[in-house]
C-alpha cells in the first residue's frame, strides 16, 4: 500500500483524533480511496475544481447572513472540498444514539408540560425548568398531535481524543443547515462523479421527501389531504435561503405570518384565489415570535391567534412550541439521567462533561479554573456569548467571572474539548482542521428517520475550535459509506 | 398563489413600467432641448413634470442640471428612476424563489447598473444612461416571457405592466394636448411612446392632431396605446380566479373601459373633449388597480369566506 507521504506533507497530527490518519501515520482503511485519489489528481486540476465548486454555491445564491455588521452582509457559506467520511457502522451506531435521545426528549417535554414526574422525582430540579427563559407556560397541559414535540432535529456531534463521539448540543427548537447539506452534496456529485463511485456512498436525497411525510403524519385528524406550509421570517433572516430551497424541493407554499390569517381558531393563508386552510405548519420562527397575542407583542413576523388555533388542534406546528427547555444547556447536563428516567437505558451517545453554574460546588471549580474551561451562555447560541478559556485574555476571563456570580443560572462550563480533525484542501494544500458533525433527524412519533450524512461544520482557520458560519467556519460533505 | 406574492410581482412590474416611462419621456425632451425650437426649457421641463404627475413645488431648483440629476440619479426623490428601479427590485427579492433565476439577474444587473450611475453621477451621461434603462427593462420582459411559465405569477406581472402603462400613456396625451402643439412636438410625443415610426407606417409622416391621438389611444395593434394596455390587462385577468364575486365586478370595470376604447371614433373624443375623455380613463385605470388589489389582495376574511 502506498504511503501518501505526499499527500500528507503538510498535513500535521496532534493530540485530537484525525478522521483521516492513525496516530502511526498511516490512512484509515476508510478512507484510502480519497487519499488514493487526491495523490492521483495533478494539483492544478485540484485548482479547477475548488474553483467549480466555489462558482456553483456563488450562482446558486447559497448564501447565509451575519448579525452585527452594516456591510457584506449576505455571505457565501464557505465549502471545503474534501469530504468527512463515516463508515456504515459507526453511522448505525450514532442512528441508534440519535433516535433514543430524541424519544427520551420527547418524553421529557411530554412530563414537563403535563404531570412533571420527573420533577416530583427529584431528577431534574424544579426550578431548573421554570427558570429557563424557554419554558412556555401556555405550553401546560395542552394535549399536541401525536405528543410529538420535537419533529427536526440537528444534533451537534463531536469526537474526543480517543475517537468516541458526544452529543454537544440538541437543537430542538428551529435547527438549520440541512440545504446544506443537500446543496454540498449535489456540488460534489458534479465535481467527484468518480470519487463517489469509488467509495459507495449513502444517499441524503430524500431529506424533504422524509421531512413532507413526516409533516403530513403530523396533521389535525379528519384532514387527510392536508396544506402544508413553511413560516419564514422573512428575506431578512440568516436562513431564508434555507427556507426557499426547503420549501422549493418539497413543493410546499413558503409563507410569511403577513400571509397567514386566522378566523374562528382555523388557519388560513391568503391566496389570489381567496382563503386556503393551513393544516401544518413548518416554522422557521422562534417561538416569541409566533403570535403577538400570545407571546411577544411586538412581534411583526407572527400570526395574531396562531396559538390558540393550536390550541385547539385545527393547526400542528413543527416543531412545537417551549421545546426550549429540553436544550437548555443547563438541562444538557441532565440528558443521560433523563434517558435512563424514560427508557430505562444506559444513553448510546455520551454528554461532555459540563458544570451547571447554579450549583454551587461547580460554580465555585468554574469561576477559579476559567483559564481552561468554555464557558458558554445558557440562552444563546451561533457561537455567540462565549468564552474559550486557553485562548482568552485576562480581562475576558475577568468579564466572565463577574457575568457569573450575577447570574449563574446563565452559565455553563465545560472542558475545552478538542475537536477531531480531518483534512481539508486550503490554498492548494491538504491540511488537517477541526471539525463536528450536525445529522439530521425526523420524529413523527412512531419512527425516527436519520438522513445518513448530515452538516460537517469546519474550523477554517488553523487550530480554530469555532465552527460556526457566522465565526468563520464552513462546511464539508458528510459521506456514509455504503461497505 | 399567494396574494402578497401576486402584489410584490404587480409592483415590480408597475416600476419597471415607471422607470422605462420616465426614462424615455427625458430623454425625448433632452434631446429636443439641444433643439433651438421657440419652447424655453423652463416650459420643456413643466411639460416632462406635468407628463410624469411630478408637482414642481416637490422640486429644489428648476434648471436643466439640476432636474436631470433628481428624476434620473436622486435616490430620495420618489419619482426618480433610481427609486423605482430600487422599488422594482425589493418588490423583485421578495418573492425571489417565484420567479426565474434568470429575471432575478437581470433585474439585479440592471440595478446595479442603475446605482454606478447614481453613485458616479458627474460621470455618468444622461442620454447613454436613459437608453440602457429602457434597453434594460426591454431585455428583463423579454427573459420574463421566455424563461417563466405563463401561469398565475406571470398574469400579475402583466397586469401591473399594462395598466400602469394604460395609465402613462393616457397622462403623457392629455398633458400634450394641454400645451401648444408644434411639429416638433408631435414627433417627440410619438417618440416618447416609440410610437413614431409605427405612426408613419400606418400614416406616413403627416402628423395630423386626431391621427396621432387615434394611434395612441384606440390602435389596437401598437404595444404602447391605451387600447392594446388595457386589453392586456383584462386577458390577464380572465386568466386568473379570485374569491367570489369581487372577481366579477373587477372584470366588468376592465371590461368597460375597453368596449369604450374599441367602439369610440376618434371624431366623437374630439368633439367632446379629448381631456375629458382622458381624465375619465386615467380614473377608470385608478378604479381597476384599486379593484385588483381588493379582489386579489386585501379582501377581508368575511369576503373571502362568504364566498
Amino acid at each position: 500500500m502506498s504511503t501518501f507521504s505526499a499527500l500528507l506533507r503538510n498535513y500535521e497530527l496532534n493530540a485530537a483524533y484525525d478522521e483521516m490518519v492513525q496516530p502511526d501515520g498511516t490512512v484509515r482503511e476508510h478512507y484510502y480511496p480519497l487519499a488514493e485519489y487526491l495523490q492521483k489528481l495533478p494539483p492544478e486540476e485540484m485548482r479547477l475544481r475548488k474553483q467549480a465548486s466555489d462558482l456553483s454555491f456563488l450562482h446558486q445564491g447559497i448564501t447565509f447572513t451575519v448579525y452585527g455588521r452594516d456591510e457584506g452582509i449576505e455571505k457565501i457559506f464557505p465549502h471545503d472540498l474534501l469530504p468527512r467520511i463515516v463508515q456504515r457502522a459507526e453511522w448505525q451506531q450514532l442512528e441508534r444514539g440519535l433516535a433514543q435521545r430524541i424519544v427520551a426528549l420527547n418524553l421529557f417535554l411530554k412530563d414537563i408540560y403535563h404531570e412533571g414526574k420527573i420533577l416530583k422525582d427529584k431528577v431534574v430540579p424544579r426550578e431548573m425548568i421554570y427558570t429557563c427563559k424557554h419554558f412556555r407556560r401556555q405550553m401546560m397541559h395542552l394535549d399536541i398531535r401525536r405528543d410529538v414535540y420535537i419533529t427536526v432535529v440537528g444534533t451537534d456531534l463531536i469526537r474526543g481524543a480517543d475517537g468516541r463521539y458526544m452529543v454537544l448540543e440538541d437543537n430542538l427548537r428551529v435547527p438549520s443547515g440541512a440545504s446544506y447539506m443537500l446543496t454540498s452534496r449535489q456540488v460534489m456529485k458534479r465535481i467527484f462523479p468518480d470519487l463517489f463511485q469509488a467509495c459507495g456512498v449513502l444517499p441524503v436525497d430524500h431529506y424533504p421527501q422524509a421531512l413532507l411525510s413526516t409533516l403530513r403524519a403530523l396533521a389535525p385528524d379528519g384532514r387527510p389531504d392536508p396544506t402544508i406550509v413553511l413560516l419564514t421570517p422573512g428575506v431578512y433572516n440568516s436562513a431564508y435561503f434555507e427556507h426557499t430551497y426547503l420549501a422549493r424541493q418539497m413543493g410546499i407554499e413558503l409563507v410569511e405570518g403577513r400571509d397567514l390569517v386566522v378566523h374562528d381558531n382555523i388557519v388560513y393563508m391568503r391566496t389570489t384565489e381567496g382563503l386556503n386552510r393551513v393544516d401544518v405548519i413548518y416554522r422557521r420562527i422562534d417561538d416569541d415570535f409566533i403570535d403577538p397575542l400570545a407571546f411577544r407583542p411586538d412581534s411583526a413576523l407572527g400570526v395574531v391567534g396562531l396559538f390558540n388555533a393550536y390550541r385547539d388542534g385545527n393547526v400542528t406546528l413543527a416543531n412545537a412550541l417551549g421545546n426550549g427547555i429540553a436544550d437548555d444547556k443547563a438541562v444538557y447536563a441532565y440528558v443521560p439521567r433523563i434517558i435512563r428516567y424514560y427508557l430505562g437505558e444506559d444513553p448510546i451517545l455520551d454528554n461532555v462533561d459540563t458544570y451547571i453554574c447554579s450549583e454551587e460546588g461547580s460554580r465555585q471549580y468554574v469561576v477559579e479554573n476559567l483559564d481552561k474551561l468554555v464557558v458558554k451562555a445558557v440562552g444563546e447560541s451561533g457561537g455567540y456569548g462565549m468564552l474559550i478559556g486557553p485562548h482568552s485574555t485576562r480581562e475576558q476571563q475577568e468579564e466572565f467571572r463577574r457575568k457569573i456570580l450575577e447570574d449563574p443560572r446563565n452559565y455553563i462550563a465545560q472542558p475545552t474539548i478538542q475537536l477531531s480533525q480531518a483534512p481539508c484542501y486550503i490554498d492548494g494544500n491538504v491540511e488537517a482542521r477541526h471539525i463536528d458533525l450536525r445529522p439530521y433527524v425526523l420524529y413523527d412519533g412512531s419512527k425516527v428517520t436519520v438522513v445518513p450524512g448530515g452538516l460537517t461544520r469546519v474550523a477554517l482557520r488553523k487550530g480554530s475550535l469555532v465552527v460556526n458560519s457566522s465565526q468563520g467556519g464552513g462546511s464539508k460533505d458528510t459521506w456514509v459509506l455504503h461497505d | 398563489m399567494l396574494s402578497r406574492v401576486a402584489d410584490s410581482l404587480y409592483w415590480m412590474a408597475r416600476y419597471l413600467e415607471r422607470a422605462e416611462h420616465t426614462a424615455r419621456i427625458v430623454g425625448v425632451q433632452l434631446n429636443l432641448i439641444l433643439d433651438q425650437t421657440k419652447i424655453t426649457p423652463e416650459d420643456r421641463w413643466k411639460r416632462i413634470l406635468d407628463s410624469l404627475g411630478i408637482e414642481t413645488n416637490d422640486l429644489p431648483a428648476v434648471d436643466t442640471g439640476s432636474l436631470t440629476r433628481t428624476l434620473l440619479y436622486d435616490p430620495d426623490f420618489p419619482s426618480s428612476i433610481v427609486s423605482s428601479m430600487q422599488n422594482a427590485r425589493e418588490n423583485c427579492r421578495q418573492v425571489r424563489n417565484q420567479i426565474s433565476s434568470e429575471m432575478w439577474e437581470q433585474l439585479n444587473r440592471l440595478y446595479h447598473l442603475v446605482r454606478r450611475h447614481a453613485a458616479d453621477r458627474r460621470k455618468s451621461i444622461p442620454l447613454e444612461f436613459l437608453m440602457s434603462v429602457d434597453e434594460g427593462v426591454h431585455l428583463f420582459h423579454g427573459i420574463t416571457d421566455s424563461t417563466m411559465s405563463h401561469n398565475e405569477a406571470w398574469q400579475f406581472i402583466r397586469i401591473g405592466r399594462f395598466l400602469e402603462r394604460a395609465t402613462n400613456t393616457a397622462t403623457l396625451l392629455d398633458v400634450h394636448f394641454r400645451y401648444p402643439q408644434e411639429h416638433l412636438e408631435w414627433i417627440a410625443l410619438l417618440r416618447s411612446c416609440t410610437a413614431f415610426e409605427a405612426y408613419c407606417r400606418a400614416h406616413t409622416a403627416d402628423i395630423r392632431p386626431d391621427w396621432a391621438a387615434e394611434f395612441m389611444l384606440l390602435d389596437d395593434k401598437f404595444p404602447h396605446s391605451v387600447r392594446f394596455s388595457v386589453d392586456r390587462v383584462a386577458t390577464a385577468l380572465s386568466a386568473l380566479t379570485g374569491p367570489g364575486e369581487l372577481d366579477e365586478r373587477t372584470r366588468r370595470l376592465v371590461g368597460r373601459l375597453q368596449a369604450s376604447l374599441q367602439y369610440i371614433q376618434i371624431d366623437e373624443v374630439m368633439a367632446e373633449g379629448i381631456h375629458r375623455k382622458l381624465q375619465e380613463i386615467q380614473k377608470q385605470c385608478d378604479d381597476i388597480h384599486v379593484a385588483v388589489q381588493r379582489t386579489y389582495i386585501d379582501y377581508t376574511i368575511e369576503e373571502a369566506l362568504s364566498a
